[in-house]
């Protein structure tokens, strides 16, 4: 039987166990949902000490990257992951999974090119990209003030 | 009333993802390179700003967040030190969270240890 690229992608999607997007979106909202009003609840509580609100915002991030670091240490993240999907991508405390994830799985490879090299597999396209898209505007930014 | 907000708008983004992943197969670096190119985006045209007045957390914890925070870092940096802050200001806003992410992930990896099992990488 011959078949085209297109006609085999769709009957491995026919195959393949369909997503069901009924339950992962709902649980990408609920947990998604939870991790930010963690971090509300961290903003708040830092502020009430008297942290400036921008310090407060920083302090806030390294909190839920610590937490998160020590979630994945201990294999936990990655099970939440599992049923919470885009949940547990998108908040920063994805990025710090994206980030310690690898260190982790690689630290085999040695603490180099191991390590320290795999530590930016995922959060080295973001960091480049973040960075690239904000020196343009930058750029821009500077071009339309100077008069 | 403000943790409900942070909870839908929060949730809504990640939601978001999690239509992209299943209907597009993009992976989870593509979706967080978009995220927060997006995010810069959306600082930069000044949508994100009262976006972050109202959803506190359920803008800022999400990765278009840390976009945001490259743009407001840059806008700052270009009124202070013209050009040279479009080079500086990124980094400079964003710094606690890639250096606290980088230092744990050192740590944890000094720490625990996964054995040697088939490493499983999203890119």
């Amino acid at each position: 039987m011959k078949l085209t690229e297109n006609e085999y992608g769709v009957l491995a999607k026919r195959r393949s166990p369909n997503t069901k997007m009924y339950k992962t979106v709902p649980a990408a909202f609920a947990v998604g949902g939870i991790i930010c009003c963690i971090g509300q609840l961290l903003t708040n509580i830092y502020r009430s000490v008297g942290i400036a609100e921008t310090t407060a915002g920083t302090l806030t991030s390294v909190t839920l990257v610590f937490l998160s670091a020590v979630l994945t240490g201990f294999g936990l993240y990655d099970k939440i992951a599992k049923h919470a999907g885009a949940g547990t991508l998108v908040p920063i405390t994805g990025f710090a999974n994206a980030v310690v994830s690898p260190a982790l799985e690689f630290k085999t490879e040695g603490y180099v090119l191991g390590v320290g090299a795999k530590i930016f597999i995922i959060a080295g396209p973001v960091i480049v990209y973040g960075l690239a898209a904000s020196a343009v505007y930058g750029v821009i930014l500077f071009i339309i003030q100077t008069p | 009333m403000e943790y409900l907000w942070a909870f839908l708008a929060g949730g809504l983004l990640c939601a978001a993802g999690q239509v992209l992943i299943d209907l597009t197969s993009m992976t989870p670096a593509r979706i967080l390179v978009t995220y927060v190119v997006a995010g810069v985006f959306l600082g930069a045209v000044g949508i994100y700003e009262p976006f972050v007045q109202f959803a506190g957390a359920g803008a800022t914890v999400p990765l278009t967040g840390f976009g945001y925070l490259l743009a407001k870092g840059v806008r700052n940096a270009v009124a202070e030190n013209g050009l040279l802050g479009a080079i500086t200001g990124g980094l400079e806003a964003c710094a606690g969270g890639i250096t606290a992410a980088v230092i744990f992930a050192l740590i944890v990896a000094l720490v625990f240890s996964r054995g040697d099992k088939t490493a499983k990488i999203m890119g």
